[in-house]
């Protein structure tokens, strides 16, 4: 889906040549090598990255040789430049994304995070090198359930910083969450870690829709996980309109068996990037069927 | 609506939300769009980084006001004086877009005439509005590049809403800020339809495409195409709906997704004519208040999620709505309803397959929908109107054809409104010495049958929002429950105190009718153009429960807004 923008604002973009992988690669300037992967057909893993957001910079899965470099670049950040030679899949790329995959596979459940188990068969990563990872501190911790909405279960946070850049002044600018903590110590947390009933939370699940790893879900997923009934090879995605006021923003909802278990919304439509409010991201519920009477 | 189609000839926001963000001065005049419409805030948001200036007109200090450079907190129902003093003081510094008035306005004498009295001194003695904040936003708005002046029910929820809304559009006109883009004037539409339902015809005085009922070319068409004969003559809005019913004339009412029951002001009197009906059908998803007085209830489909079809947003955008579950047992779909209907009362010829025929018959008697075809919907996440071209697009906004250089290309000119100020009907009084105005919560919506099943961590039911001084005044509590009266009736609810409203302002919303019934206080005066309540401006007072509390009970508290 391509929106418009009828009306352009700010000067056309130049070109810019660059070889990935050998082939010779034109993209408007100013894209991330990334971009010029994607745009080439390239697939390269990425966890803190996120479409809607600025880039951090903070997981290092999506580094790339690039020639004349001391170290590998983040794709996902670097911009390309006329000449630039770069290598997504050698032995030195390849190498590091195996090593950041088993770093953050030993300290951090990464079952609910999409592809990820793919890409530790491609990369050939043994998380279980570093220890059993069921049994660090890091996942030991129990889910954070304080509200009916959704659940924060830390024990799948990677501490990329999406949620706090949606929450905050890329997006939502509720600032319900932060950093707390330093080194070991850092951690995704509200004010003062009070429940988020008592935060400045406005349930607008904007931090959902960005998480890479399922630790920001909705309550119904992390229930029915737990009830070993999420299906999502049997889940259809529908994009319609949301029921509520007039700025028209797109739904995807997510159906199981006939019944709404999540909402999320397109990424590519400016209305909403992505973004809603807690009436379209939990307002279903009045059409669940066993709700109608 | 109303308002726009007066000026323009056509009853839309004129700017896209996107222009929201390539603007230099955004005002929003009634509106609380941060908790309302909060992704469309996300647009104000983007402005305010990319450098706009927000001015915020609100009797309340809302969550909106907060991110404003400046808060204009008026009287409730003194728009048309603050717009006119604003208006005066653009004219008085000479800061208005001369090429713009004289080329592409009418009627700008009568303008400057109406305006003429509304100093910057008389204003603030109406309004409340400090005389320098008044200018403040005057010369910004003047001198902006672009600005934007959006607003929603604060301005129409009046029984002048379409005068308020005439005077914010004298502004536009005369700062040029119309017509360009990142320059436009934008209702944000309350419902995800209500600007769909205009276009498709649901007004009394049009056909689809807001093709004049009374325009001769216009309606054979359409007869020609439905095989029938169309009274040219207007119908009735809501609101003349309900005095035909209260005078015997309209005995039979079919209600499609509403609950007048609950959602009208004075909502007793609503229900006492709605019981004298001969015959009521009501169709919606629930067995709302309405329906359960209603003769013949029709199961329908959530149109949103049960059913293919298209609804409008605010910026016009025309998108497309998916059956994405099965309805419960036994519910049909509006179109399906309405075509069995059709077949009972003698018309068999009535038959569409599917959503897109329908449409495509829209789209061949509608020239603005014309270039909106399924799949285009579909490529392109929606297309705005008009758009009566299969293969381009028009500008993102509308009335560009007012700064055309040749004058013959200006089309009709946007006439100024010398409307006049009347504050609100139901006035103060020592018997009933606060203001009660009403609105909405960041998690509920209207009257709270769909919202209600939210399990929101934010909900704290109905309230009675005070100013703190006022509550201690009258030797209330926070949490306590109290009788709230106005001239029609009383309800009780608990206070909250909220230091975000002024002294002798009170909020509530319309969300738990089923609890409390806040629009057994409200006043059914309405707007004659468009048959909006005054739902915004209430006279009430505020009794506690045992009389015997304390002396200072009565004390009268200070009359606020007039």
């Amino acid at each position: 889906m391509n929106m418009l923008h009828e009306t352009p604002v700010g000067l056309p973009r130049r070109a810019v040549t660059l070889q990935i992988d050998g082939d010779d690669v034109k993209v408007p300037e100013g894209s991330t090598i990334l971009d010029a992967c994607k745009s080439h057909g390239t697939d390269l893993p990425t966890l803190c990255y996120g479409d809607t957001l600025d880039p951090v910079n903070a997981c290092r899965v999506c580094v790339v040789e690039v020639e004349g470099s001391r170290a590998l670049v983040p794709s996902c950040s670097r911009p390309v430049e006329s000449g630039m030679v770069v290598h997504t899949d050698n032995e030195r790329a390849r190498h590091s994304r195996k090593m950041v995959l088993e770093l953050l596979g030993s300290s951090v459940d990464l079952s609910a995070a999409p592809r990820v188990y793919g890409w530790m068969q491609q990369y050939e990563a043994d998380p279980s090198r570093f220890g059993d990872v069921n049994t660090m501190k890091t996942v030991r911790q129990p889910a954070k359930v304080d509200n009916d909405l959704y659940v924060r279960d830390y024990s799948r946070c990677i501490l990329c910083y999406k949620c706090v850049d949606a929450c905050g002044e890329q997006w939502q600018n509720s600032f319900a969450i932060a950093v707390a903590g330093r080194g070991f110590d850092a951690r995704i947390s509200t004010e003062f870690d009070v429940e988020l009933p008592d935060s400045a939370c406005v349930y607008c699940g904007n931090c959902i829709e960005v998480c890479p790893t399922g630790a920001l879900m909705f309550k119904t997923e992390h229930d029915m996980r737990a009830a070993n009934t999420w299906d999502e090879d049997a889940q259809q995605q529908t994009t319609t309109i949301c029921p509520y006021c007039g700025v028209g923003c797109n739904l995807t909802l997510h159906t199981q068996d006939n019944t709404i278990v999540k909402v999320t919304s397109p990424h590519d439509h400016a209305i909403t990037s992505g973004n809603l409010c807690i009436k379209g991201r939990f307002g279903f519920q009045h059409v669940q069927t066993f709700a109608r009477d | 609506m109303v308002g726009l189609a007066t000026v323009f000839g056509a009853g839309g926001g004129t700017s896209s939300y996107r222009e929201i963000e390539d603007t230099d001065v955004i005002v929003l005049w009634g509106s609380n769009a941060r908790f309302a419409h909060p992704i469309f805030f996300h647009h104000v948001l983007t402005g305010i980084r990319n450098g706009a200036k927000l001015f915020v007109v609100d009797p309340r200090r809302t969550a909106s006001a907060r991110w404003a450079d400046r808060w204009l907190g008026l009287h409730v129902g003194s728009d048309i004086a603050l717009a006119h003093a604003i208006g005066r003081e653009i004219i008085a510094a000479d800061l208005y877009n001369h090429a713009f008035v004289e080329g592409s306005t009418t009627h700008f004498d009568e303008y400057r005439a109406a305006v003429e009295p509304w100093t910057l001194e008389h204003a603030e003695l109406v309004t409340g509005v400090p005389a320098d904040a008044i200018r403040e936003l005057a010369h910004a708005f003047a001198k902006a590049d672009r600005a934007q002046m959006c607003w929603t029910l604060g301005i129409t929820e009046h029984h002048n809403g379409v005068d308020n809304v005439l005077s914010l559009i004298n502004l536009n006109l005369l700062c040029g800020h119309v017509g360009r883009y990142g320059a436009g004037i934008n209702p944000l539409r309350g419902q995800n339809n209500v600007q769909g339902g205009g276009d498709m015809g649901a007004i009394p005085n049009k056909l689809s495409g807001f093709q004049d009922i009374l325009d001769d070319d216009a309606r054979h068409r359409f007869e020609g195409a439905w095989n029938c004969v169309i009274p040219p003559h207007h119908g009735k809005h809501l609101t003349q709906m309900f005095e035909a019913m209260e005078r015997k004339e309209l005995r039979a009412l079919y209600v499609i997704g509403e609950n007048p029951a609950q959602s009208e002001a004075d909502s007793a009197h609503a229900i006492h004519i709605l019981e004298g009906l001969e015959h009521m059908v009501v169709q919606d998803i629930f067995l709302t208040k309405t329906a359960e007085l209603a003769d013949v209830v029709l199961p329908a489909t959530a149109a949103w999620c049960e059913t293919e079809g298209t609804v409008t947003n605010s910026e016009r955008r025309v998108q497309r709505v998916r059956k994405a579950i099965n309805p419960p047992e036994g519910a049909r779909d509006d179109t399906a309803i309405i075509t069995q209907l059709a077949h009972r009362m003698g018309h068999p010829e009535w038959d569409y397959p599917d959503s897109e025929t329908i449409w495509n018959e829209l789209r061949s008697l509608s020239p603005m929908h014309t270039g909106m075809s399924y799949s285009r919907l579909e490529e392109l996440g929606g297309l705005q109107w008009p758009c009566p071209s299969n293969d381009t697009l028009e500008p993102s906004f509308l009335h560009g054809r007012l700064w055309a250089d040749d004058p013959t290309d200006r089309g009709q000119l946007a006439p100024f409104s010398p409307v006049a100020w009347a504050g609100p009907v139901d006035q103060l009084s020592n018997d009933f010495p606060i203001r009660l105005t009403t609105g909405r919560r960041l998690d509920s919506y209207n009257t709270g049958v769909q919202s209600g099943a939210i399990a929101s961590p934010l909900r704290q039911g109905e309230t009675l929002d005070l100013n703190p001084d006022d509550a201690v005044r009258l030797g209330i509590e926070q949490d306590e429950v109290v009788l709230i009266s106005s001239r029609r009736g009383s309800i009780q609810a608990p206070v909250r105190f909220d230091s975000h409203l002024r002294p002798g302002l009170a909020f509530m919303t319309m969300h738990f009718p089923d609890e409390i019934d806040v629009n057994v206080l409200t006043i059914e005066a309405n707007d004659p153009k468009s048959g909006t309540a005054e739902f915004k401006a209430s006279a009430i007072r505020v009794d506690k429960l045992h009389a015997q509390a304390n002396s200072n009970v009565d004390e009268h508290m200070p009359i606020a807004g007039e």
